[in-house]
């Protein structure tokens, strides 16, 4: 519900023709209409419907009735969920800038023309991109088993005690590693696309100018995708606020380690379909609309202004 | 009434589902009396979500039966996965089936929140007499009556004999003996265990009640919740042992580890109830001839206190657009022919005739070495200990108990800690449900 939510305002409205307003109003109505009648039912009446939701509780004794804002203070008072925020803002701290950098480090290595073999690369750290969400995690759920998988494996092989991947200590460690494999294909797309658009000419005047390898990277190619970098930063945010997949299947195999409230959206998964508290639920959906919102502008913002 | 298409928008919008469901929920259906011969005759199609193995054979005998109909039995996930999806198609008003398995403790609230139809109207009222007396009460909430029972869970310790043997351990009578034999069993064999657990709702509250504990206590909308009884707390000195000396394999039940550790024979024993042997005998083919079935450790030497575990109704959802149809397949797969086909097939009944009949009590099992397996659970049937209440809302309990008491086998909380953060969430639940909690 919340990923399409940063979308900017087109600044396009500002530039149309002004000549010939007279009895044409409609027209442009015309033409924008069909996009704003699928607009409107399929985005904004969700939206508008969840929030209607929000300000209703619905009990199984004594039906439904008007609360207001109350849900939203219980919300805000609201331990489950404040964990679960920490736990996903916890993720994006330290996930994200790995994720993005390994996705960076391959997309210039592939980007140096140095790499044999660049296309099979490229293709390589791109596939499990590739692979569907639930089957990745239930991958790694096997190879993470300290009994029939992987992990047994090793420890019966080596003689060693390897540490339970699924224990509730290392439990978001183990989701972060399975969506580092996930997602690095797909940032370094993005960082490699914009890599290749980068003028040549500019490589050609900072090896005239004595450049070396490093300052090439520095001076040249890391400002040129900064548009690039923003982009994938606020993707990879909103993702991890939208955490849910991966903790949702694994919880199968770790029920005590991954509590029905571990994230923000499992907690209003578990809240409207365990439970049947669909107002509750409607609103804890809502605050993590905004919270991403507002994270992602404040990166967004930043990010453009020391582009200029 | 009117909170129905409400809920089921609310669902859709949560989901994040894009459509509307501006036409969801089959909306009200004409009740009057229902001619199910006439359904029957009629024919038509029908859908049954249920995980139980035996259903599959009365699903062909009705359909030669009744060459009209066609039913889809589907296979959706075990208990509360069938029921979060069952939950889901209800909230969306679309997808749900014709009739569900749903088990006993489960039916207090979908029948609250007006998710099942009444079977009384359609014919079920009649039944009276048919069914042993724990399961109909089971499926009775208020004044309705909202499924038709199917089996029912009587507990026994189902265990593997060659295990036993081969590790020189004997098979235990109380509890005192259980925890010396899973000490012995793991002390000989460092990969096996006695059992398997890793926090299950529906384990604990039947060990519970077995010990004489009541921790739920249900009069309508008072609702008291209280895990600091004595029954509790001999279910919990003794398991806590069991957990703190890591004799519990650590695999969830009906896991794919699980089924391999019951072939394989590291996990030695099931505490459960009397539907077990259809589901071993389709699950585990590979301990055909190994297992055997005894009762259930006791608390005294030379008691005789047993307690229910799990056993499931057939329920028609009210959205159900075929009730009358629906309604004749559950009465057909839970009374006379159908009971006896799944009597046949393994399954543990709830009908008076099936348990008494000679038969029945004097069928040599095949998997279980011949052993006469019903003999031993239709007197657990009987001497399952009575008063015990679930909540109104155990399906949303069950779905915390691994956030509360789970931790106790993943951390150093105790289960004393574990129950007590569950009674606390169920009762700021069920305050927040409108129920009066004591």
């Amino acid at each position: 519900m919340t990923a399409i939510a940063e979308t900017p305002a087109p600044p396009e409205a500002s530039a149309l023709p002004r000549r010939r307003r007279r009895g044409r109003r409609w027209t442009g109505w015309l033409f924008v209409g069909p996009f704003i009648a699928v607009f409107a039912l399929v985005f904004l009446a969700p939206i508008a419907y969840s929030v209607y939701l929000s300000v209703f509780r619905t009990q199984m004794v004594g039906g439904t009735k008007f609360v207001g804002l109350e849900n939203y203070s219980r919300a805000l008072q609201d331990a489950q969920f404040w964990d679960g925020l920490g736990r996903v803002s916890l993720f994006l701290v330290v996930q994200v800038p790995i994720m993005l950098g390994i996705a960076l480090l391959v997309a210039l290595a592939i980007d140096s023309g140095r790499l044999w073999g660049r296309s099979f690369f490229r293709v390589a750290v791109f596939m499990p991109y590739a692979v569907p969400a639930v089957v990745a995690t239930l991958m790694w759920g096997f190879m993470y088993g300290t009994r029939f998988g992987l992990v047994a494996n090793l420890n019966d092989a080596f003689g060693i005690d390897l540490p339970d991947p699924l224990s509730p200590g290392l439990v978001l460690a183990s989701i972060g590693n399975i969506v580092t494999w996930e997602f690095v294909g797909y940032n370094m797309l993005i960082f490699y696309a914009a890599l290749r658009v980068v003028p040549h000419s500019l490589y050609e005047a900072a090896a005239i100018d004595g450049a070396g390898e490093w300052r090439v990277i520095t001076a040249i190619k890391l400002p040129a995708i900064r548009g690039a970098l923003v982009v994938a930063l606020i993707f990879s945010i909103i993702g991890s606020y939208q955490l849910f997949n991966e903790p949702t299947i694994l919880q199968s195999l770790a029920p005590n380690a991954i509590t029905t409230a571990f994230t923000p959206n499992l907690y209003a998964y578990s809240l409207s379909f365990s439970g049947q508290q669909y107002n509750y639920s409607a609103t804890v959906a809502i605050i993590m609309g905004l919270v991403t919102m507002v994270v992602a502008y404040a990166v967004q913002l930043r990010g453009m202004r020391k582009e200029q | 009434m009117s909170t129905r298409p409400r809920r089921a928008l609310a669902g859709t919008a949560v989901a994040g589902l894009l459509a509307l469901g501006l036409t969801a929920c089959g909306g009200a259906e004409d009740q009057g009396p229902v001619d199910t011969a006439s359904a029957l005759e009629e024919g038509g199609e029908i859908t049954v979500w249920a995980w139980e193995p035996t259903l599959e054979a009365v699903v062909a005998d009705f359909e030669a039966k009744y060459p009209n109909v066609t039913v889809n039995l589907e296979n959706v996930g075990t208990g509360n996965d069938q029921y979060t999806a069952l939950q889901n198609a209800i909230s969306a008003g679309d997808g749900v089936p014709d009739v569900a398995q749903i088990e006993y403790y489960a039916v207090p609230q979908f029948a609250i929140s007006e998710s099942l139809a009444d079977l009384g109207p359609l014919g079920a009222s009649d039944l009276e007499g048919t069914f042993s007396t724990g399961p109909w009460d089971s499926v009775h909430s208020g004044e309705g009556l909202y499924g038709l029972p199917m089996d029912s869970g009587p507990m026994a310790l189902f265990y593997n004999q060659e295990v036993f043997d081969r590790l020189g351990v004997a098979v235990p009578t109380t509890w005192d003996e259980y925890l010396a034999a899973a000490r012995a069993i793991h002390a000989a064999d460092p990969n096996a265990y006695i059992a398997n657990d890793i926090g299950d709702a529906g384990f604990a509250t039947s060990m519970i009640w077995q010990a004489g504990g009541r921790p739920y206590q249900v009069d309508g909308t008072d609702v008291g919740v209280d895990f600091t009884d004595e029954g509790t707390k001999a279910f919990t000195a003794m398991w806590q042992q069991l957990i703190d000396e890591e004799l519990l394999a650590p695999v969830g039940s009906w896991s794919d580890e699980w089924y391999q550790g019951l072939g394989s024979g590291t996990i030695a024993s099931l505490t459960i109830g009397a539907w077990m042997p259809a589901n071993l005998e389709s699950g585990v083919p590979q301990g055909s001839g190994a297992w055997r079935v005894a009762e259930m450790p006791q608390w005294e030497a030379g008691a005789h206190a047993t307690s229910e575990n799990g056993g499931s109704s057939l329920a028609v959802p009210a959205a159900s657009a075929n009730s009358a149809l629906a309604y004749a397949f559950t009465e057909y797969a839970t009374t006379g022919e159908g009971a006896q086909t799944r009597v046949d097939g393994g399954a543990f009944p709830a009908t008076t005739e099936q348990l008494e009949s000679a038969d029945f009590r004097g069928k040599e099992f095949e998997y279980f070495g011949g052993q006469k397996v019903n003999e031993i659970l239709a007197d657990s049937a009987a001497n399952v200990v009575e008063g015990w209440q679930y909540l109104p809302f155990q399906v949303y309990a069950n779905s915390v108990f691994n956030d509360t008491v789970g931790q106790a086998y993943v951390s150093g909380t105790t289960l004393d800690e574990g129950l007590a953060a569950w009674q606390e969430q169920c009762i700021t639940y069920g305050s927040d449900q409108g129920f009066t909690m004591g």
